[in-house]
């Protein structure tokens, strides 16, 4: 099969961009480069192209039930326009997805939801919510809409200003963690101040085909997905595929750190396994580390004490834009490698010196 | 997009260049250094080190990427790109010149006979 291409790909490969697979979708990885657009992002503002996100929509008298009873947070304590970060987790309470659950306005008097599944995830969590839904006989429509709605997000401290000038303030209106339908550019657009950059900024759901009038509305940076995958990096954000995986790396919500998406006082697929854990405790924690001595900590290396002695891994890893300093995401031992213990990142078979601290890198 | 590949070096398929008269230096190609992108990191041998041809003889990191660095001749290292250490954008900022990486003292002229021309290697990446 081939790679899922994103409405906008031929505009960017015109501007130069490079492009990779990511969860099947041929993406912009890069336009200028990956410092560059970093520093766009904290410094100013910058627009991503993230229409390989899925889009999912659960309405109908038991859509509640339904998203309830598969995401690990309260979904019954959202009112239309709020917005809400869970997890959906199997049995065990192993992370299959993350994603950013929107109430929508009602439909027909009835309640109306949009999850974002992670790239790829789309068919897996539409079959997912349909066989449950069957399963329970529960009465709600799914609806997978992930290839009539691009997605792309404005992040920046000067994303405010951008995207009120586009938008006559009506995205100002809102605040963080909400969202609306407006106007964006003369496109109607579902608009979140969301983001997953720890920048201020906003999310557009638009038609397929108006994705462009959109884009090009905004005098800022395109940005791709790496210079993304180094601003989430510097915040501690999870990356599904890298820092959590079902098979590659199974993680239940508290090992990941975001035991707070996880509502015990809900039923959900997992409720009880993760109430177990929550009691219990866990053996390893997501933690960060800071490499003292040159070297880049990357996915894959093991984290030793000063006798060699195994305390865990490194999921994700890089050279700080920001901070210009060499930093890592990973599962280390609860009771050995609490924040501030010294610790060895294995690089190419050399233990390089690292402190472990708790992400994020940075203050915003 | 058009790539500065020099006349007067010859290449390797993995994009490292060399010079050819005396002692030599090696580096990464333009080329190579624009699919890296911004290169943040370089691991290189000491002075006095052996290095094999089409062994490898150091790394190159970059944000996005790590990259294994391959000697295109045998001999023995006489010279190390230290600027490099603290300066690794010099790598992206001038490949052929102050981004170079190692000298070196070579064991074998024969060795640069079946390394590519600056037309071959032109030929691989356009």
């Amino acid at each position: 099969m081939g790679l899922r291409k994103p409405p906008l790909r031929e505009m960017h490969a015109e501007r130069d961009a490079s492009f990779t697979e990511f969860g099947g979708w041929e993406m912009p990885v890069e336009f200028d480069s990956i410092r560059t657009e970093h520093a766009a992002v904290r410094e100013s503002a910058g627009i991503f192209d993230v229409s390989h996100m899925g889009e999912i929509q659960v309405a109908g008298p038991d859509a509640t039930a339904l998203m309830g009873r598969l995401t690990t947070n309260d979904v019954s304590e959202l009112e239309p326009g709020d917005t809400q970060y869970a997890c959906i987790t199997d049995e065990s309470g192993v992370i299959l997805d993350d994603t950013m659950v929107f109430r929508l306005p009602d439909r027909e008097g009835q309640p109306h939801y949009l999850f974002i599944p992670n790239a790829g995830h789309d068919a897996e969590m539409y079959e997912r919510w349909v066989s449950h839904r069957d399963e329970w006989g529960l009465d709600a429509t799914v609806d997978d809409t992930t290839e009539e709605w691009a997605m792309l997000a404005l992040q920046g401290p000067e994303a405010p200003d951008l995207a009120a000038e586009a938008s006559d303030g009506l995205t100002t209106d809102i605040d963080r963690f909400e969202a609306t339908f407006c106007e964006v550019a003369g496109v109607r657009s579902f608009t979140s101040r969301t983001g997953y950059t720890g920048e201020d900024g906003f999310e557009f759901l638009v038609p397929w085909d108006e994705a462009e009038t959109v884009w090009s509305a905004f005098d800022c940076q395109p940005c791709g997905l790496g210079a993304r995958d180094t601003l989430r990096l510097e915040m501690g954000f999870l990356l599904s595929g890298e820092d959590f995986h079902p098979e590659d790396e199974p993680r239940n919500p508290y090992e990941a750190g975001v035991g707070w998406t996880v509502d015990l006082d809900t039923e959900f697929v997992g409720r009880d396994a993760l109430e177990a854990v929550e009691r219990e405790g866990v053996d390893e924690r997501f933690r960060g580390v800071v490499l003292q001595q040159r070297g880049v900590p990357r996915h894959g290396y093991e984290v030793v004490d000063a006798d060699g002695d195994h305390l865990g891994h490194l999921t994700s890893g890089t050279m700080s834009p920001t901070l210009n300093e060499p930093i890592g995401l990973g599962y280390l031992s609860t009771e050995q490698a609490p924040p501030g213990t010294r610790v060895r990142v294995v690089v190419r078979g050399e233990p390089k010196q690292a402190n472990v601290v708790t992400p994020p890198f940075i203050n915003r | 997009m058009s790539f500065d590949v020099p006349a007067d070096r010859r290449y390797l398929e993995s994009h490292e260049w060399t010079t050819t008269d005396g002692t030599v230096r090696i580096g990464i190609t333009d080329f190579a250094q624009d699919e890296l992108g911004d290169v943040v990191f370089v691991e290189l041998p000491a002075e006095g080190d052996e290095v094999t041809k089409d062994g490898e003889f150091g790394v190159v990191e970059s944000i996005k990427a790590v990259s294994d660095l391959v000697s295109p001749v045998s001999g023995t290292v006489v010279g190390v790109n230290e600027d490099l250490f603290d300066a690794p954008e010099l790598v992206n900022q001038d490949p052929y010149g102050d981004g170079w990486m190692i000298e070196v003292e070579p064991s074998s002229e024969g060795e640069f006979d079946d390394l590519l021309t600056a037309d071959e290697y032109r030929e691989q990446i356009e």
